[in-house]
């Protein structure tokens, strides 16, 4: 993917992924020099169930414009349970934000095995577009205005 | 209400309970509050009427550090709360002697004022042992009258049912005044554009002055130390808290007590700002039993909750029907 | 505040050609308590870690940040290199510009600016970091084998031979697994038995080796050097102390309409039975599905007839439950499910079997004792057609996207055997590529083109057509000639795909070992680290890891049971000190995180706390770090944040979002 530099809108893209399965998927993506855009950055976490719901609402509330969770599979996960966890967090917490009207796609879980390098490079990229379509994210930083 | 004094006079006179928690009068005809009665004496205060709608079961978690038995008074819906407090070990079963008080629907007195009903000095038909479906309001003006329905909670309109959950005995009959769904506001904001619904709760929240009332009073919301007073999840700038707090709160709030919250209302009845919080609570209370079947907190102590539970094969976030 | 150095390694042009590496030193030294940062070619090298080791005695640092590959491949050395020179290893954190940066970026500047806000991140990170101090744990020294085929035997026959007590587990009533259903072996064309049966006799006879047959791994629990284990006994109804082994009541048996699974459903054995002649141990079992006593109550021939008084027919699933400090799993595969292969008619014809049918019908103790026949009428076939790649190397959802790796070995063994044992038989090899890699692999498959004249045809095969004469019409394409191919046979041979055992994904769940989407296990490194799980404490022997002929097999067998001994050879064993860790004067004392805590780590008491003076007995968490994980579910749970992850902290991942977001 081909980026010109300062002129289009540049998200700001925080990706959250779990130590075992889809950082290791990133790792292997690289190694693969699957490119994705540098607007995400990636944060190591034990295990998708390590997202708190308050990490993404920060991060929305210091300007990003995207957030994805990445973690094992259904059944794959590396403590067995913690993706079913994370599934049912982010399901319903997704479903607020949307509720209150936060633009769905700026929010999105994806599972991302170690051996699917080409996956998480295909996501990310797929997951920037749709950030750069849906452009700024103002709402959730606007949701309460103080006048 | 005289059944019940005394049956409470008789408890506190024979040591069966060593206090009582219940409502005392407050300075206008209604605005009674929580309130802890020890003797004979303290009880000429107590009142329970159609404003009583302060949830009791709260007050139970300091009430079960204290020595002895203290006799509370719940109505229906408060007992879903006291059932969840007892599941997170929150209040001890053993310290609290529960008098199931009957209930025929909570007043809410913006709902009377709303009607221009203004300098009110009296109010009858509000006591609970009157079968009265209209309420008789004395005012600065003469007397108005004001059906008992129109000035019911908005979450009486949506109750779970007349049933209390717990209790050791119960007084007084209660009534379903069920006339709602509870999840049709829920479901006409859903069914909002996204510029809508940002609006909307735009607007809604705006009005927060963060007096912490909901907080306050939440039967949920009863850690030792709210996560926004402590330093757990800031890093280093106390700038970034407040602003994280001022826009985040509603919605972590809401999401800490998912699951948790029986929907017994408090919170939207003591919003100073009048912001229908509930609308958070039901969204994930409607959710919840749409992707992970029907789950009613406080109802049974033994139910695995919904998030800390989970199917193989649940739903993934961003799908819904 | 910590004072933090950062370095920033060029891995020789990885990361240097595409970021620019003096400039992420100079904007980084900006960073609020970063008072050092250099660049260098190779951090990894001695040369590089005695860099950090002088900036630490030199510039009294207490937090490291490394900007350079992945964490998977050097925080461990990075750890160890600060550790050495005096400050905590969990003061280090790295900062991933190779993988997720210098290798997926190409414009120079992009990279370098992502590179500064993830080594920012870093930073914001480490000045939260506190040190931790791992706990110790005691292995217990003894290993269990999950799965009696020569992988599992192999495995355990190296960690008894080393002197360590060692546990098989087999599901089936003998261990020999796939192996045993061979006939011969390539490339030496050594008959199978032949050199399996000295190694489970080994097994048997070894004092250290104890063998669980016809018995399940039933739950886990525990951790890396103490694993709880039980295991399943299921009922044989055969007393395996008192029974001779003569046969006897297999003999007389009056229900013989059990599928033998032995030979691939191909012919019948009794209720009781012993899989096959050599069986270890050579105790039958009864099939309760099939055994009339046991249904009906009517029978009990075998009890009639057994001298040594061995039946039992009131037994019961035993559960036995055992520690262990290591477990392998050794699981094997099957071959697929032909059902989405219609084309090829396995399911309408007989004659149309699997490669591993065919081992069985050319085996001497097979359902044909050994001849060559067809199924379908007993004839001996004139033409012979194989298909290779039937479910494997797929490219649409019905097969395994993988090469199965021995089906171009095989096929050419058995082309040769039929044309050696039965000249007049024409063969037919369909093939897509003919893989031999491996010493005297290729060698094989020339002899059989060359010497044995198998008449190998590159192109696939589209149909294959019973017709009513139960001749099968085959129709291919011939890629090198471009032509369609329309052939006669009379049997068909399919290699089809091997996947893993299908029990294999229970089993994993229970270890908690992660899986790929074919149900193969992950291994710790794909290249440095290939028999071991990335679930500490879980090994992996033979085909569970992924496709692999006998020789690997054995040879990963035994680099897997050396891992094993490894560990046994242990007295203590460090413990991941990054695990959950509860504030206790913030502790509600709700059990909601107990409630998501997979290992049963977090516990609740009463205890006397001192909260600012208020002394009182709460009820407050309490998490047990030699099981706890680090998962961080709880951590969620908790509304209060009172639990917290040592090392992935609420803070530390804030600030990391922090400075992500700037």
């Amino acid at each position: 993917m081909s980026i010109k530099e300062n002129e289009e809108f540049r998200p700001k893209i925080v990706a959250f992924c779990c130590n075992w399965c889809s950082y290791a998927g990133a790792d292997l993506a690289g190694s693969s020099r699957l490119g994705y855009p540098a607007d995400v950055k990636i944060i190591r976490v034990p295990c998708s169930c390590r997202v708190n719901p308050m990490f993404i609402l920060r991060a929305f509330e210091k300007g990003a414009d995207g957030v994805i969770i990445c973690g094992c599979h259904p059944g794959d996960c590396h403590y067995s349970t913690g993706n079913y966890y994370a599934r049912r967090r982010m399901t319903l917490l997704f479903s607020l934000l949307d509720y209150v009207g936060v633009e769905k796609g700026r929010t999105r879980v994806e599972w991302v095995s170690a051996a699917e390098g080409v996956k998480f490079s295909a996501t990310m990229n797929e997951f920037v577009e749709k950030i750069r379509s849906l452009g700024k994210n103002v709402r959730l930083e606007d949701l309460r205005c103080r006048n | 209400m005289q059944e019940l004094i005394s049956r409470i006079k008789a408890l506190l006179a024979d040591k069966t309970v060593d206090r009582v928690l219940g409502w005392k009068a407050g300075d206008m005809p209604y605005n009674p509050e929580p309130a802890y009665f020890e003797t004979e004496e303290d009880l000429k205060d107590f009142v329970y009427d159609g404003f009583c709608g302060a949830n009791l079961s709260k007050y139970m978690i300091e009430a079960s550090k204290l020595e002895g038995k203290t006799l509370v008074c719940l109505k229906p819906c408060d007992t879903y709360s006291f059932n969840q407090l007892i599941k997170e070990h929150r209040v001890d079963r053993e310290k609290a002697y529960i008098i199931g008080v009957g209930c025929k629907g909570k007043l809410d007195i913006d709902k009377i004022k709303a009607q221009g009903i203004k300098g009110i000095k009296s109010i009858s038909g509000a006591e609970i042992d009157g079968a009265a479906d209209t309420l008789k309001i004395d005012t600065m003006y003469g007397e108005k009258t004001c059906s008992y329905a129109d000035a019911m909670l908005e979450r009486c309109h949506v109750c779970k049912g007349k049933e209390h959950m717990i209790y050791d005995e119960i007084i007084g009959e209660s009534k379903d005044t069920a006339d709602g769904n509870r999840f049709d506001e829920v479901a006409k904001i859903e069914a909002m554009s996204p510029e809508e619904k940002f609006a909307f709760f735009q607007k809604e929240l705006s009005k927060c002055i963060r007096c912490n009332a909901c907080r306050n009073v939440c039967p949920a919301c009863s850690c030792r130390k709210c996560v926004f007073d402590s330093n757990k999840f800031d890093s280093a700038q106390k700038a970034n808290v407040v602003s994280f707090e001022e826009k985040m709160f509603h919605i972590i709030r809401a999401f800490h007590v998912a699951g948790r919250c029986t929907d017994c209302g408090e919170c939207s009845r003591v919003c100073p700002q009048g912001i229908p919080l509930h609308l958070f609570n039901r969204k994930f209370i409607k959710d919840i039993n749409a992707f992970y079947g029907d789950y009613q907190a406080g109802a049974d102590v033994d139910a695995k909750a919904p998030l800390t539970n989970f199917t193989f094969d649940d739903i993934e976030p961003g799908e819904r029907g | 505040m910590q004072r933090i150095g950062v370095f920033v390694c060029h891995c020789g042009s990885n990361i240097a050609a595409t970021v620019d590496v003096k400039k992420v030193v100079e904007l980084i030294k900006l960073e609020p308590g970063v008072v050092h940062a250099e660049d260098y070619q190779y951090m990894c090298s001695e040369a590089g870690q005695e860099k950090i080791a002088v900036a630490i005695r030199e510039k009294g640092l207490t937090g490291i940040v490394v900007c350079s590959c992945s964490p998977r491949m050097h925080e461990a050395t990075f750890r160890k290199a600060a550790e050495k020179a005096g400050i905590n290893p969990y003061m280090v954190e790295i900062a991933n510009i190779r993988e997720q940066c210098s290798w997926i970026h190409k414009d120079m500047e992009e990279a370098t600016k992502k590179a500064v806000i993830l080594a920012r991140a870093a930073v914001a990170k480490v000045n939260l970091n506190a040190p931790l101090k791992p706990g110790e744990s005691l292995v217990t020294k003894r290993a269990l084998v999950i799965g009696g085929g020569i992988a599992g035997i192999q495995t355990a026959l190296d960690i008894a031979d080393a002197g360590y007590e060692v546990d098989i587990v087999e599901k089936t009533p003998s261990i020999g697994g796939r192996m045993s259903q061979l006939d011969k072996t390539f490339p030496t064309l050594d008959c199978s038995a032949c050199i399996l049966t000295p190694k489970m006799v080994d097994a048997a006879a070894h004092e250290k080796i104890n063998i669980y047959t016809y018995s399940e791994v039933e739950k886990v629990s525990g951790f890396v050097g103490d694993f709880t284990v039980d295991i399943r006994k299921k009922a044989r109804y055969v007393d395996m102390d008192k029974c001779t082994g003569c046969g006897v009541c297999q003999e007389k048996c009056p229900s013989k309409k059990a599928p033998s699974e032995f030979n691939r459903g191909l012919n019948k054995r009794s209720a009781i039975y012993t899989p096959f002649a050599q069986a270890i141990p050579n105790v039958p079992v009864i099939d309760a599905d099939y055994c009339v006593k046991l249904k009906t109550g009517k029978c009990g021939l075998c009890e009639k007839v057994c001298q040594a008084g061995a039946i039992d027919y009131t037994q019961k699933d035993e559960i036995i439950t055992q520690k262990y400090g290591a477990i392998v799993v050794a699981t094997g595969f099957d071959v697929i499910k032909l059902d989405k292969y219609d084309e090829y008619a396995y399911s309408q014809s007989k004659d149309v079997i699997t490669s591993l049918e065919l081992e069985r019908i050319m085996n001497a103790a097979g359902p044909t004792k050994g001849h060559l026949e067809r199924l379908s009428d007993g004839k001996a076939p004139k033409n012979i057609v194989f298909i290779q790649c039937v479910g494997s190397r797929c490219s649409d959802n019905r097969g395994k996207s993988y090469c199965s790796k021995i089906c171009c070995m095989y096929t050419a063994k058995h082309a040769m055997l039929i044309r050696d044992k039965y000249p007049d038989v024409n063969v037919t090899v369909f093939y897509i590529d003919v893989r031999t890699p491996g010493k005297n692999f290729d060698e094989f498959y020339r002899r059989a083109v060359e010497e044995y004249g198998v008449n190998y045809i590159k192109g696939q095969v589209g149909k294959v057509l019973p017709q009513p004469d139960g001749q099968l019409l085959v129709q291919g394409v011939d890629l090198i000639d471009n032509k369609q191919i329309k052939m006669e046979a009379d049997m068909v041979v399919l290699a089809a795909a091997i996947e893993p055992e299908s029990s294999v994904r229970k089993i994993a769940t229970m270890l908690t070992a992660s899986i790929d989407t074919n149900n193969f296990l992950t291994e710790a490194h794909p290249k440095l680290r290939p028999v071991e799980s990335p679930t500490a404490g879980v090994f992996l022997s033979g085909v569970c890891q992924g496709p692999k002929d006998i020789p690997e097999t054995v040879a990963q067998a035994g680099a897997a049971a050396v891992k094993v001994v490894g560990l046994l050879a242990k007295d203590k064993l460090l413990t991941n000190p990054c695990t959950a860790k509860p504030d206790e004067l913030l502790c509600n004392g709700c059990s909601t995180c107990a409630n998501v805590c997979p290992y049963g780590a977090i516990s609740y008491e009463d205890k006397l706390i001192n909260d600012h003076g208020i002394r009182e007995t709460r009820r407050v968490a309490s998490v047990n770090s030699a099981l706890c994980q680090g998962c961080g579910a709880c951590t969620v749970a908790c509304p209060s944040g009172c639990m917290d992850l040592q090392g992935f902290s609420n803070r530390q991942i804030i600030a990391e979002v922090d400075a992500i977001c700037r």
